[in-house]
């Protein structure tokens, strides 16, 4: 209860900081593209079933008593990041001021209308470049419940993500994705979030895991993951959300659109087969849960890259990503004996900075003229921008997140007591149970 | 017969009903299911190994009261529970009750029960192996 309270205060502090002064912005009569705004309508949906495919995905993954934990935090950032973002999360990320953010000039989407805004997207209501970008913001943190699922206090996970949405991601979609954000002068390219989304969230998932500390008798009882099916139906869920995410984030229907579909398809399917192979190679036999875990990251992977590159190149990145986040999950984690819970880590930040790296490698002006030539196609400067932009996002979103996570730790706790961890959080944080015993 | 029979009798008896007595027990324990980890672990400390676990409903005293901190509203709910069936030779029963007692004792109601039973008999389906040899 106190916890509580103190997060409703936090919540009133926050908002009354925001509700600065608001300006209009300016609008010209530009003329909206019906197949355009009907594409990015359909995968702003499309990305908003991506969070809950991702619940589905994480909670098959942890033990019984905790699903509901991870269902309640998945759904509780559809809830409240969707406000936030309205209220002044869009605001920070893309208004027009320069600098650690875009101000509060379009809260409570002011100025935020039904004409298109030139400066993002010339063919499509302002608003509807708002929402399909407000999914991204919603998906972004519910990413990182992987690395401190069945441990954290809920009135403490709740502020976490208010402040990491408005502290961390905001201002680092600002850098990267808004008119003037320093990293997109740079020239980093990141088609639909390898950095902003991925690194970010796998970043503040490994300081995470490190800060709370490993779960309780883990070496005694290693958890197995209570439902598969469930892992296996978050991933569909996801593979189909992807579509909307990757090939929606041309913002038009178009052919950078289309090959945007091909290569996250291509990716995802290269990265769910290298998966299987690697285990049949080393374990002995190729896993269901293996082809699933391939699969995200093959599509974490081509997610900066997807607009950028064409066929050949995604097979080669969803290979070699499924190498990268294998090693990462079952050699590095195990060895370094961090407790990332559901490898938020291990797939999203390995995986989304092999992505960055490989659009640095292999962009082409001949995929799409508006990009970059990278490292194999002579333009070997492209991949150290691209290492600028993850090295970038990498300190900040470490930083961040530390000073969040201990801010909150001191208000609330993040940790729950061993007993409630030991019963498990569905009971003692909610006071529901999935599953009976008997009907 | 002489007094030396009689007691020879009787030793030999003594020496017979040894022989037949009930050697091994089963013990049937009764825990909280958040208790399962450290009971296991004050069982292995005391080498005991062998056991089966399920997952059970029921209740004795506790009728549901401390269920509603646990989530039940509903008050006369059968609770989660975890059983634990070990089998062991006489002299390990003292440390296995002693392990359970340590591991699962919280001192609120609903910590559970632990039942003693004669074990007539035990055999490894492997080895055909029968009795004490069968069970450890």
């Amino acid at each position: 209860m106190n916890g509580f309270k103190v997060f409703l205060v936090m919540a009133f502090v926050i908002f009354g900081v925001f509700a600065g002064p608001c300006a209009f912005g300016q609008e010209t009569a530009l003329k909206i593209d019906t197949g355009d705004t009907a594409w990015v309508l359909i995968c702003s949906a499309l990305v908003m079933l991506m969070t809950p495919g991702l619940a589905f995905f994480y909670g098959g993954m942890v033990r019984k008593k905790n699903i509901l934990s991870i269902l309640m935090q998945c759904f509780i950032i559809l809830c409240v990041i969707s406000i936030q973002w309205v209220l002044f999360g869009y605001s920070l990320s893309f208004a027009p001021l320069k600098g650690f953010w875009g101000g509060f000039s379009w809260f409570g989407l002011n100025g935020v209308g039904l004409a298109p805004y030139a400066d993002y997207s010339s063919t499509i209501p302002h608003q509807v470049f708002m929402i399909f970008q407000g999914m991204f913001a919603i998906i972004t943190p519910a990413l990182i419940i992987g690395a401190f699922a069945e441990r954290m206090k809920f009135s403490a996970f709740l502020l976490f993500t208010v402040l990491w949405a408005t502290f961390v991601y905001d201002p680092l979609c600002h850098w990267v994705w808004a008119m003037g954000g320093w990293l997109r002068n740079m020239g980093a390219l990141d088609f639909a979030g390898g950095t902003v989304v991925h690194v970010n969230a796998g970043i503040a998932a490994i300081v995470t895991a490190l800060l709370i500390g490993r779960r309780k008798n883990l070496d005694s009882n290693v958890p197995a993951p209570h439902n598969l099916p469930f892992v296996v139906l978050g991933t569909a869920l996801l593979w189909f959300g992807w579509f909307g995410f990757n090939a929606g984030s041309s913002l038009g229907a178009n052919g950078i659109a289309a090959n945007a579909f091909v290569v996250t398809h291509t990716a995802a399917a290269a990265a769910g087969l290298s998966w299987a192979l690697l285990e049949w190679l080393r374990n002995g036999k190729p896993t269901m849960f293996g082809v699933a875990s391939g699969a995200v990251a093959g599509l974490v992977a081509i997610t900066p890259a997807a607009g950028f590159v064409s066929v050949i190149p995604a097979i080669v990145i969803g290979l070699l990503v499924s190498v990268f986040c294998f090693t990462a999950v079952s050699v590095l984690k195990p060895k370094l004996g961090y407790d990332d819970s559901l490898d938020a880590f291990g797939v999203h930040c390995v995986g989304g900075i092999w992505g960055a790296i490989a659009t640095g490698l292999f962009a082409s002006k001949a995929v799409n003229p508006l990009g970059a030539d990278g490292l194999f196609f002579g333009n070997p400067k492209q991949l150290l921008i691209q290492l600028i932009a993850v090295v970038v996002t990498i300190l900040f979103s470490a930083v961040g997140t530390l000073v969040i996570y201990k801010v909150v730790d001191i208000l609330l706790g993040m940790r729950v007591n061993e007993k409630e961890e030991l019963i498990g959080l569905d009971l003692t944080q909610h006071r529901e149970r999935a599953y009976t015993v008997l009907e | 017969m002489e007094i030396g029979t009689y007691l020879e009798f009787g030793a030999w008896s003594l020496e017979f009903l040894k022989l037949t007595e009930v050697l091994m027990k089963l013990i049937i324990a009764i825990i909280q299911p958040y208790k399962l980890e450290e009971v296991k672990e004050e069982l292995y400390k005391q080498e005991i190994n062998l056991m089966t676990v399920s997952e059970v409903l029921g209740h004795g005293r506790q009728k549901g009261v401390a269920e509603v901190y646990r989530g039940s509203k509903e008050t006369g709910n059968l609770l989660r529970k975890i059983r634990l069936e070990i089998a062991v030779n006489d002299d390990f029963v003292e440390p296995t009750i002693k392990a359970i007692e340590k591991g699962a004792k919280t001192g609120e109601t609903g910590d559970g029960k632990i039942f003693v039973l004669d074990l007539r008999e035990c055999v490894r389906i492997r080895t055909k192996e029968r009795g004490s040899a069968a069970i450890g």
